[in-house]
């Protein structure tokens, strides 16, 4: 990269495979998508349900169900109240179950204890 | 008892532009000396385009809403919502939920990444040159059309806060507003527009706010009178429901899904959000940031849903849509009737505040990627030193400042939030697919990044000339020529999927495989952020 080449790496001489292979990082990665997948696609789901509603369901939509505050009012508005939430689930997910395994492993790293040098294990595919 | 609204009178406006013009230099005196002072520590390359990596997760948060919360939320929602009623409020669900995308599957992994520019991410495992052109071109063809749509804004508000209604008179205030953007980023770098955003960001939505419970005092805290209100004055029980401009018919309903898909997945697309979340030391900030923006966000579009309503309810669609600057006139008008001429100069200066600080951002996000994607790594080929690169990137926030006001002069007009729908539209086409596939996608390789950047780009683009937008009717740009073939004027139902497929394409056909090597590091950095930049100390 053009710039900062000066800047210290502490990530330079890391062996990546090896660190990949371990069972520690595919733990973390399990954990990581485990969570952010289902959670993208249902949360997809849940809007472009709100959009097809919206889109062709007009009469249910335009259903009042108190003064003038109708089912789409409410949909529209449950949206906002879904996001709040899923954002704060996916925070406190991640500081329980996320931040402590990648901390562990980067001090591992800076440790150099997957120094190129160090006991590399070949053919780290899965 | 509702008070009947009593009408707002226009021409009345005209005797408040002192005191308008009189709030924005003042926001404008108070954000010069900020930049000045940010400025004394631009040093390095870090320095201009990363501010150092030293915000924190609420600062940077507070300036990605400031950035987000463009002219296009508050005064093309507001007035979309006081023109079609829900349809309009349907734009800000699609706004907000778009942010979990950023949150679960870019934001952390961007900052681990990454250095200063989206195609930093990109080309980290895959072939530098190719890749890192097609994700510059990319950058600034969203960038061009999120600039084009907030300079337009900056004339329908001038059009309506000055009474300038002649062509000239108005490009001259948009050459000002470009003139003064320019030298924010010229003299601030990444540090200096992001502390002008910070600051925008909090009266645009405290401003907001007052106006927002003012309404509410005015139906006694009952959303439901409220909404009854706007339908007296529209004289139209649907414009509570959804349908009343994309229900039009079978064409427009399908409009209506190919805008909800642009607009979820765009945002996390857009290069000059991504350029953000390098601001921050460390991905839990910018997770932190992701968080801060989500509920600043989300509280702002619950503010324009009232607003929008509100002015449906005491200025009316038809007193709107016949003053000057039309639909995106609903806010300003609607801070007249409240607050008469101080609260509407107020709300006029955070308007114009609004432009200059998207526009900034919009701004150093291109000249970035130019200087550092195509300057320092393609032409000079990663010889380039930082004092060089910096310069190159100031003459292009030159050219880019010429460029906007240029593009600003020509699309004055044009409807606000529509041009950075399209914007979206593009970003989401051209951008996202690999950006997903990258982060997640063990075999994809150089190919099928090509194919799907240029493939999205492409096709987005072409529809959207070819689309009702640019011919064929009355409101098109070009309405006199007819070579509508497209439908739709939201490109995003075809082109997203098409850039989807042609990246698993692309990498399926390639004979070449990518380094297993680069693609562990790539991995192992997203998730751990090792070796990612701290923040420069100073």
């Amino acid at each position: 990269m053009g710039n900062d080449a000066h800047t210290p790496d502490a990530a330079a001489s890391v062996d990546f495979e090896q660190v990949q292979s371990t069972g520690q990082f595919q733990e973390l990665r399990k954990r990581h998508r485990s969570f952010v997948f289902p959670m993208a696609v249902a949360f997809l789901l849940w809007y472009f349900a709100y959009v097809l509603l919206a889109d062709y369901a007009v009469g249910f939509m335009s259903t009042k169900v108190w003064g003038n505050i109708n089912i789409g009012l409410i949909l529209g508005l449950l949206q906002f109240v879904s996001t709040f939430a899923i954002t704060g689930w996916y925070v406190h997910y991640s500081n329980k179950r996320l931040d402590p395994i990648a901390t562990e492993i980067r001090h591992e790293i800076e440790g150099h204890e997957f120094d190129r040098n160090g006991n590399r294990v070949g053919g780290a595919n899965k | 008892m509702i008070a009947i609204p009593a009408a707002v009178d226009v021409a009345a406006l005209k005797d408040t532009t002192l005191l308008n013009m009189g709030i924005f230099g003042l926001f404008v005196a108070v954000t010069m000396v900020i930049v000045f002072r940010a400025s004394r520590n631009n040093k390095t390359a870090a320095d201009y385009y990363a501010a150092g990596r030293s915000f924190t997760g609420s600062q940077n948060g507070t300036a990605i809403a400031g950035d987000y919360l463009s002219a296009a939320s508050f005064l093309g929602i507001t007035g979309a919502i006081a023109i079609n009623g829900y349809d309009g409020f349907m734009y800000s669900i699609g706004f907000l939920v778009a942010w979990l995308v950023a949150l679960l599957l870019v934001a952390e992994l961007l900052r681990n990444t990454g250095k200063f520019t989206m195609a930093d991410v990109l080309s980290f495992r895959l072939k530098q040159r190719p890749v890192r052109i097609a994700a510059a071109i990319s950058t600034l063809a969203v960038c061009f059309f999120y600039l084009l749509a907030q300079m337009a804004g900056a004339g329908s508000l001038i059009s309506l806060l000055l009474g300038i209604s002649d062509w000239g008179g108005q490009a001259l205030v948009i050459i000002v507003v470009g003139a003064l953007m320019i030298m924010y980023v010229l003299i601030g770098g990444m540090k200096g527009t992001t502390w002008v955003q910070i600051i925008k960001a909090m009266l645009l939505i405290a401003g907001a706010a007052v106006m927002t419970l003012w309404v509410l005092a005015i139906y006694g805290f009952n959303l439901s009178a409220l909404l009854g209100g706007a339908v007296e004055t529209a004289n139209n029980p649907a414009v509570l429901n959804p349908g009343l401009q994309y229900g039009k018919s079978d064409t427009s309903k399908l409009d209506f899904m190919s805008l909800g898909l642009a607009l979820v997945l765009g945002t996390a697309a857009l290069p000059h959000v991504l350029m953000r979340f390098y601001t921050v030391p460390t991905a839990k900030e910018a997770r932190k940031s992701v968080v801060w923006s989500i509920w600043l966000i989300g509280i702002f579009y619950l503010f324009t849903l009232v607003l929008g309503y509100g002015a449906a309810a005491l200025v009316g669609a038809d007193t709107i849509k016949s003053a000057p600057g039309g639909v995106n006139s609903a806010a300003p008008l609607l801070a007249f009737h409240l607050g008469g001429p101080l609260l509407l100069g107020f709300i006029s200066a955070v308007a114009f505040a609004t432009i200059l600080a998207v526009v900034a951002g919009l701004t150093i996000t291109a000249a970035a990627s130019f200087a550092h994607d195509i300057y320092a790594n393609v032409i000079a080929k990663g010889k380039a030193d930082a004092a060089t690169e910096v310069r190159v990137a100031r003459r292009t926030v030159v050219v880019i400042g010429i460029l906007a006001i240029l593009g600003g002069i020509f699309a004055n007009g044009q409807n606000v939030a529509f041009l950075v729908a399209l914007a979206f539209a593009v970003a989401a086409s051209a951008n996202l697919p690999t950006i997903i596939y990258s982060l997640f996608w063990r075999k994809f390789t150089t190919q099928g990044a090509v194919w799907s950047m240029y493939g999205g780009l492409a096709s987005a683009i072409l529809l959207i000339v070819f689309s009702p937008v640019v011919s064929g009717l009355k409101t098109s740009m070009i309405p006199g020529a007819n070579f509508a073939f497209f439908p739709l004027s939201n490109p995003g139902i075809v082109s997203i999927p098409l850039a989807f497929f042609l990246g698993w394409l692309g990498t399926t056909l390639d004979k070449r495989r990518e380094d297993p090597a680069k693609q562990a590091e790539m991995e192992v950095r997203s998730l751990t952020g090792i070796g990612a930049e701290k923040a420069v100390d100073h």
